[in-house]
C-alpha cells in the first residue's frame, strides 16, 4: 500500500480514540450483565422485615426465626449468664464489639437493646455454619461459661455471641437491624428509626 | 511414509482437503504425530482424562434432559432419576463417580508432569493451560455438586461462595452479586445449573483444545526428559518416536479397558465409596436452617480445605488456600533444574517429591475429618497446620535447591532408554 502522504498521528490519534469509545462502550454494556447476577425485585421483596411475638419467651429458651434466609435466633439470658459477660472480657477477641457487626443501639456488653432477650444472627462468622445455642455450663467443654458453638470448625462465641479467642471465627456473631415496638413484639430487619436495614 | 502427501488426493477425500484441511489436521495430531516411544504406564493417565471428559459432557446432557434447577424440585428431580427414569441410576451414577474419576485421574496426570519435569522449557504454557484446565474442572465440580440441592450441596456452597466475604470492602456485596440472595437460594441453585452446563464446559473444552494443541507444538516428554527431535533420520522422523495411531491409541484402548474396570465397578458396587464420592448428609434435602454437624468437601478438595482450616484467622487462611493453588502455576520457574526426568534428578528431589506427594494425601485426609479429632495425641488442625508448612515448604525447598546449584544430578542419556 502506499505509505505517502500519511498523516501517523493523526490515524494514531484516531487509533486510540475509537479503541477508548469502543472500550467505555464495552464497559457500559458490561452493566447489565454484571447487575442481572444482583438480588432480583422479588428476593427483595422476600427480604423484608420480620415479626415475632416475645412475650412467652422464658429463661433459657429460644426462638428460631428466619429473615432473609437466614437463621436468626431470639432467646432469653438469665441473671448468671449476665453476671458472667465481664468476667469473660479477657478471653475474648473483641469484647467491646469494635469490629461493625451489630447496628450501634447493640454496641454495649450484652449485644442487644435489652440486657435479657439476644438477637442474632445464627450464622457463624468463619463459614456460614449455624453455631449451636449451648447455655448449660460445661456443656461444650468442662470450663464452658455458657454460649454458642460452631460443629464445623469448632468456633467459640460467649451468650452475647461475642467470639473467643483462639478459634477460626474471626469476629462476633452478627446481631440483625432489629426493634421492639411494644415489649412483647420483635420486628427483625428494621432500625426503630423506620430505616430499612 | 512419506511425512506430506495429502495435496494431490483425489476422490471425495481430496474434494474436501481442497476445501477443509481434515488429512492435515489428522496428520499433524493423529497419524504423523510421533511420541517418544518409551511411555509407560503415568502416561495413559491424559488420554484417560479425555475419556471422563467426554463421559461426563454425554451422561450430563441425559442428566439435564430430566433435571429441574428449582430449589423446591431439583432434590425430587434427581430422586425421580434415580427411580423412575429408564437407566437413570446408571446415568447419574457415571457422572457423579465420573467427577471423582476425572479428578483422581487429573491428579495422576499432574504427578506425572512431576515426575518428569513435563512442566519444564518448552513446556510452560501446556501446564499453563493444564492448571487452568484443573482450576475451571475445581469451579465446575463445585457448581455441579450444588445441583441436587441436598444438605451438604447447600451447606458446601454456602461454606465456599461465604470465603469471598473475606475479601476487605467489597466482599460482602461480592458474595451477594454471587449467590443473587441474601443466603443460597434457588437464584443461586438456576445460574450454578448455567454455568455448569453451558458455560463452564465450553471453556473446558476450549482449554482442552488449547493444552493439546501446545502439546503438540512442542513435543510430549517422556520418562527420560530426553527431548527425541534432537535426533532425526534422514525424514525428519524422531528415531525415538513412534506415531501416536496406531501405536498409542491401541495403548491407550488396553489402559481404558483397565481404567473402566476400575471406573465401572465403582459405578455398580459403590457408588457412594463410603460417603467419599457422594457424601451421606447430601441423600436429605437442603435445609438452610439445619447446619449438617460436620461439613466437609468432596475428596478432591479437601487438601486446599486443610490449608484453609489450618489458620485461625479467615482471610490468611482464604488467602493460604488460594496460595496453595495459585503457587502451582508458577512450578515452571521455581524448578530451575535443568535435568527433567527424576531418574536423573539429585536424591533430595525425589526425596522431597514423594514427601510433598504424600503430604498432599495427607492433608486430602486431614480434610475429611473434623479438626478436632484427635491423632497421636496431637488435633487435626494441628497436624493439618504442619502438613500446611510443608506444602509450602517444598516449593521454597525446590527452589533453593535448583536455583543455588545445590542439586547434583545423573548425566541424562542422549537417547531414550528402554
Amino acid at each position: 500500500m502506499d505509505q505517502e502522504g500519511v498523516n501517523n498521528s493523526r490515524r494514531r490519534f484516531l487509533a486510540w480514540t475509537t479503541t477508548g469509545v469502543g472500550a467505555i462502550g464495552a464497559g457500559f454494556t458490561a452493566v447489565p450483565f454484571l447487575n442481572y447476577w444482583n438480588p432480583s425485585a422479588r428476593a427483595q421483596a422476600a427480604g423484608a422485615p420480620v415479626e415475632q411475638d416475645v412475650s412467652k419467651l422464658q429463661a433459657g429458651q429460644v426462638i428460631n426465626m428466619e429473615w432473609r434466609g437466614k437463621p436468626i435466633i431470639v432467646y432469653r439470658r438469665s441473671e448468671r449468664h449476665l453476671a458472667s459477660l465481664a468476667e469473660l472480657e479477657g478471653q475474648l477477641r473483641d469484647p467491646q464489639s469494635q469490629v461493625d457487626q451489630q447496628p450501634d443501639y447493640c454496641r454495649n456488653q450484652y449485644r442487644s437493646i435489652s440486657p435479657e432477650i439476644g438477637v442474632l444472627v445464627a450464622i457463624c462468622t468463619h463459614l456460614g455454619c449455624s453455631p449451636l445455642y449451648r447455655p448449660e455450663l460445661g456443656s461444650v467443654s468442662a470450663d464452658w461459661p455458657g454460649g454458642f458453638f460452631c460443629p464445623c470448625h469448632g468456633s467459640k462465641f460467649d451468650v452475647a455471641g461475642r467470639v473467643f479467642k483462639g478459634v477460626p471465627a474471626p469476629t462476633n456473631l452478627e446481631v440483625p437491624p432489629h426493634w421492639f415496638p411494644n415489649e412483647n413484639t420483635l420486628i427483625v430487619g428494621e432500625h426503630q428509626e423506620g430505616g430499612a436495614a | 511414509m512419506s511425512a506430506t502427501t495429502g495435496s494431490a488426493k483425489g476422490g471425495f477425500l481430496g474434494w474436501i482437503d481442497a476445501r477443509f484441511p481434515l488429512s492435515r489436521m489428522w496428520n499433524e495430531h493423529v497419524g504423523e504425530y510421533y511420541a517418544p516411544k518409551n511411555f509407560n504406564f503415568w502416561y495413559y493417565f491424559g488420554s484417560l482424562a479425555v475419556f471422563v471428559l467426554v463421559n461426563q459432557i454425554l451422561t450430563g446432557i441425559w442428566l439435564t434432559m430430566n433435571y429441574t434447577p428449582d430449589a423446591e424440585l431439583a432434590f425430587s428431580s434427581v430422586e425421580y432419576i434415580m427411580r423412575d427414569v429408564q437407566w437413570g441410576w446408571l446415568i447419574r451414577y457415571l457422572h457423579s463417580t465420573g467427577a471423582s474419576m476425572f479428578f483422581a485421574v487429573v491428579y495422576l496426570h499432574m504427578f506425572r508432569a512431576l515426575l518428569y519435569g513435563s512442566y519444564k522449557k518448552p513446556r510452560e504454557l501446556l501446564w499453563v493451560f493444564g492448571m487452568l484446565i484443573y482450576l475451571v474442572l475445581m469451579a465446575e465440580a463445585f457448581m455441579g455438586y450444588l445441583l441436587p440441592w441436598g444438605q451438604m450441596s447447600f451447606w458446601g456452597a454456602k461454606v465456599i461462595t461465604s470465603l469471598f466475604g473475606a475479601i476487605p470492602v467489597i466482599g460482602p456485596d461480592l458474595v451477594q452479586w454471587i449467590r443473587g440472595d441474601f443466603t443460597i437460594s434457588g437464584v443461586t441453585l438456576n445460574r450454578f445449573f448455567a454455568l455448569h452446563v453451558v458455560a463452564l464446559p465450553m471453556v473446558l473444552l476450549l482449554l482442552v483444545v488449547a493444552h493439546i494443541l501446545a502439546l503438540h507444538e512442542v513435543g510430549s516428554n517422556n520418562p527420560d526428559g530426553v527431548d527425541i527431535k534432537k535426533n532425526k533420520d534422514a525424514s525428519g522422523v524422531p528415531k525415538d518416536g513412534i506415531r501416536f495411531h496406531p501405536y498409542y491409541t491401541t495403548k491407550d484402548l488396553v489402559g481404558l479397558v483397565v481404567f473402566l474396570i476400575v471406573f465401572l465397578s465403582i459405578v455398580f458396587f459403590a457408588p457412594t465409596f463410603g460417603g467419599l464420592f457422594l457424601e451421606k448428609p447430601n441423600f436429605q434435602p437442603a435445609d438452610p436452617l439445619q447446619t449438617p454437624e460436620h461439613i466437609a468437601p468432596v475428596w478432591y478438595f479437601t487438601a486446599f480445605y486443610s490449608i484453609l482450616r489450618s489458620i485461625p484467622d479467615k482471610l490468611t487462611g482464604v488467602i493460604a488456600m488460594g496460595a496453595a493453588i495459585f503457587v502451582l502455576f508458577f512450578l515452571p520457574w521455581i524448578d530451575r533444574g535443568p535435568v527433567r526426568s527424576i531418574r536423573y534428578r539429585g536424591l533430595s528431589y525425589r526425596i522431597a517429591l514423594f514427601t510433598f506427594a504424600a503430604n498432599f494425601i495427607f492433608l486430602s485426609y486431614l480434610g475429611v475429618k473434623p479438626p478436632s479429632m484427635m491423632i497421636l495425641g496431637i488435633e487435626a488442625s494441628s497436624w493439618a497446620y504442619y502438613a500446611m508448612l510443608l506444602y509450602f515448604g517444598y516449593f521454597a525447598f525446590l527452589f533453593i535447591y535448583t536455583a543455588f546449584g545445590l542439586e547434583r544430578t545423573k548425566p541424562v542419556p542422549q537417547r531414550v532408554t528402554e
